[in-house]
C-alpha cells in the first residue's frame, strides 16, 4: 500500500465534508438548544462513516481487511433472514433468557444476604472479588456442560450477570438512611412493607446501574460462548465462520447486528430507569 | 479482621457444595462404567471413583488444586506446559492493553474537557462503543492485523484489550477533570494563570484520586480482553489459548487449571493496582 491514493478525489472529497460537518459541530456545539445536542453526534457519526468510505475507495483497500460501508450495508440488506435467525439464537435465546435468570438469582441472593449480617460479611467480600474475575473462562466448561444449544449460552450469560447486578443490589439496599428507615418502624412496617416501600425505590439507582453493566456483559457472554462450540446458527459462530472464509462483510454486518443489539437493549434500561428513578439528582436536567 | 471468619465460613461452603456438586456430576460416568460392566456398585465405592478420574465434569478441588500445583511449579518456567509461562504471556499481553488504555482515555478526557465540540460529538460514541461486545470484533481484529503484515499476536491482543480497558479511565477523567469548582478555578483567574497552568496545578492534581478508582475496574476489563484476544487466534500461548486448547482436546483438568490461573492472575492485578493507589494517596497526602 503507498500513500498516495489510487482515486484523489474520493480522498479530498471525504476530507472536505469531513471539515465541513467539523465546522458545522464547532458551530452546532455552542448552541444550548435540544435539537443541537442531538445533532452534534450524529453528524459526527455520519461524518465518520463518510471519511471510512472515502478512504477505502481513494485507496481501494481490499474487502478482506476493511469493506466500505456501503458494501457492508448491501450485504446486511441482503441477508436480513440469515442475520434475524443468528439473532434470536443468540441474543434472544443466549442472552436474554440468561439475563433474567441471573438478574432473578441476584435478587433472591440479595435479600438473602440483606436478612443476615453474617451472610453479609461473608459474601460480600468474596462475591466482590469474583466479580473482577475472568469469568468468561467459565464458556468452555459451561459449554461442555450444558451442551452446543442456546442452554449453555444462557448459563455463561447467567454467571457473568450474576455479580455485578448482586454486589450493586446490595449496595442499593444499604442506601436508604437510618432516618428514613427508623422512620418506617416507627409506622410499624414489617420487613416487606419497609422493603417495598422505601428500601427497594431508594435501591434502584443502584440497581439500574447493575443492570446497565449487566447488558453488555450479557453480549459478551452469549458471544464467546459460542466460539467454543454451537449449532450452525449463531451470531459467534457466524462471526468466526466468516472470519476464516475472510467474508469481512458479513461479519461486520454481524457486529452492526450486534451493536443495534447492544444499545437498544441499553437504552431501553435507560429510558425504564428515567421513568423509575425520576426523583434522583442524575435525572434532573 | 472481623470479617475473616465469615468469610471463612463462606469459603468453606463454596468448597463443601463443589465436593457435593463434583460427586454427583461425576458419579453418572461411574454408574455408566458399572452397568456396561455388569456389575452394581454403592455409594461408598462411588464417592472414591469420582475424586480421581481423568477427565472429570467437575474436578473436584484438590484435583485442580493438584494441576494447578504442578502447572505452576512442576515445570521449568519456560516450559510449554508451565502456567507461569503462559500467565507471563497474558499478563505482558494486558499491561499492554492497560497501558495503551489508560494512554487513550487519559488524552480523549482531556480533548472532552477542553473542547466543548468534543465532548458533545465523541462521548455518546465512546458509549455506544462500550455496547458493541468486543469479542464480535476480536476474531476480525486479529485476522486484518494478520492481513496487513503485523505477524505477532501481541498487537490484536493489545488493541482488544485497551478497547475494554479505555472506558472505566475515560469516563473517571472526565469526571476528574472537571471535579474543581468555580471557587478554585476563579481563585486561579484572579492569580493571573495560564490554561496550562490551570491544567497542571489543579485540574490534573483534583483528578487523581478518580483516576486511580477508575484504575482498578480498568486492569480487570484489560485481563479479560486479553484472554478473550488469546481465544479465537488460534494463539498457543497465554491462559486463554490453555483454556481453548483444554476446551478441543477435551481435558477439563487443562480447563480448570487456566481458569484458576487466570484468577490468581486477576487478584494478583488488582492488590497490585490497590498498592499503587494507596502509595499514590499517600503521596497526595489523602487519608493516612
Amino acid at each position: 500500500m503507498t500513500w498516495a491514493p489510487a482515486n484523489p478525489l474520493w480522498l479530498t472529497g471525504a476530507v472536505a465534508v469531513w471539515l465541513a460537518l467539523w465546522a458545522l459541530n464547532i458551530g452546532l456545539s455552542r448552541r444550548a438548544t435540544r435539537a443541537a445536542r442531538v445533532a452534534v453526534p450524529l453528524l459526527f457519526g455520519a461524518a465518520l462513516v463518510l471519511l471510512w468510505e472515502g478512504i477505502v475507495r481513494a485507496y481501494q483497500v481490499q474487502a478482506v481487511i476493511l469493506p466500505a460501508p456501503s458494501v457492508i450495508a448491501r450485504t446486511f440488506a441482503g441477508s436480513t433472514a440469515m442475520l434475524w435467525a443468528d439473532f434470536v439464537q443468540t441474543v434472544v435465546k443466549g442472552a436474554l433468557s440468561g439475563f433474567v435468570i441471573g438478574v432473578a438469582a441476584a435478587f433472591a441472593v440479595a435479600i438473602l444476604i440483606d436478612r443476615s449480617p453474617f451472610l453479609q460479611r461473608g459474601l460480600l467480600p468474596v462475591g466482590n472479588f469474583v466479580a473482577a474475575l475472568p469469568i468468561v473462562g467459565l464458556a468452555p466448561i459451561l459449554v461442555m456442560w450444558f451442551g452446543f444449544d442456546w442452554q449453555s449460552k444462557a448459563a455463561v450469560v447467567v454467571v457473568m450477570v450474576f455479580f455485578p447486578v448482586l454486589i450493586n443490589l446490595v449496595a442499593g439496599l444499604q442506601a436508604s438512611e437510618r432516618m428514613q428507615r427508623d422512620l418506617m418502624a416507627t409506622w410499624g412496617a414489617g420487613y416487606w412493607q419497609s422493603m417495598l416501600k422505601l428500601r427497594l425505590p431508594a435501591a434502584m439507582p443502584f440497581i439500574f446501574n447493575g443492570l446497565k453493566i449487566a447488558t453488555t456483559l450479557a453480549l459478551i457472554g452469549a458471544i464467546v460462548a459460542e466460539f467454543f462450540g454451537s449449532p450452525i446458527v449463531g451470531m459467534g459462530f457466524r462471526i468466526s465462520a466468516e472470519v476464516g472464509r475472510l467474508g469481512l462483510d458479513v461479519v461486520w454486518a454481524e457486529i452492526v447486528v450486534a451493536a443495534l443489539a447492544g444499545s437498544v437493549l441499553y437504552g431501553a434500561i435507560a429510558l425504564v430507569e428515567r421513568w423509575v428513578t425520576f426523583w434522583h439528582p442524575s435525572q434532573r436536567h | 479482621m472481623r470479617n475473616a471468619f465469615p468469610i471463612f465460613t463462606v469459603l468453606c461452603a463454596i468448597l463443601a457444595i463443589w465436593y457435593a456438586g463434583s460427586v454427583w456430576m461425576n458419579s453418572t460416568w461411574v454408574f455408566d462404567q458399572a452397568t456396561r460392566n455388569g456389575q452394581t456398585v454403592t455409594w461408598g465405592q462411588v464417592i472414591p471413583l469420582t475424586m480421581a478420574q481423568d477427565r472429570p465434569l467437575l474436578p473436584p478441588p484438590h484435583q485442580v488444586a493438584e494441576n494447578l500445583w504442578k502447572g505452576i511449579a512442576g515445570q521449568a518456567v519456560t516450559s510449554k506446559r508451565s502456567l507461569v509461562y503462559h500467565g507471563f504471556v497474558t499478563f505482558r499481553g494486558t499491561m499492554a492493553g492497560f497501558a495503551l488504555g489508560i494512554v487513550f482515555g487519559v488524552g480523549m478526557a482531556m480533548a472532552i474537557v477542553r473542547f466543548r465540540v468534543m465532548d458533545q460529538s465523541v462521548m455518546p460514541w465512546a458509549i455506544i462503543s462500550q455496547t458493541i461486545p468486543i469479542v464480535a470484533l476480536a476474531p476480525m481484529i486479529l485476522t486484518v492485523s494478520n492481513q496487513i503484515g503485523i505477524e505477532t499476536k501481541e498487537v490484536p491482543k493489545a488493541v482488544i484489550s485497551a478497547y475494554l480497558s479505555f472506558f472505566p479511565v475515560l469516563v473517571s477523567m472526565v469526571k476528574g477533570l472537571r471535579a474543581p469548582d468555580h471557587m478554585q478555578l476563579d481563585l486561579l483567574k484572579t492569580y493571573g494563570a495560564s490554561e496550562g497552568q490551570t491544567f497542571w496545578k489543579l485540574r490534573l492534581p483534583a483528578s487523581l484520586p478518580y483516576f486511580f478508582a477508575s484504575l482498578k475496574v480498568a486492569v480487570a476489563a484489560a485481563l479479560i480482553g486479553t484472554i478473550v484476544g488469546e481465544l479465537p487466534s488460534g494463539a498457543i500461548e497465554g491462559l486463554g489459548a490453555r483454556m481453548l486448547i483444554g476446551s478441543q482436546f477435551g481435558e477439563p483438568l487443562i480447563m480448570w487449571a487456566a481458569l484458576f490461573a487466570a484468577a490468581i492472575l486477576a487478584g494478583l492485578l488488582i492488590v497490585l493496582v490497590g498498592l499503587v493507589e494507596r502509595l499514590a494517596n499517600r503521596r497526595m497526602g489523602v487519608g493516612a
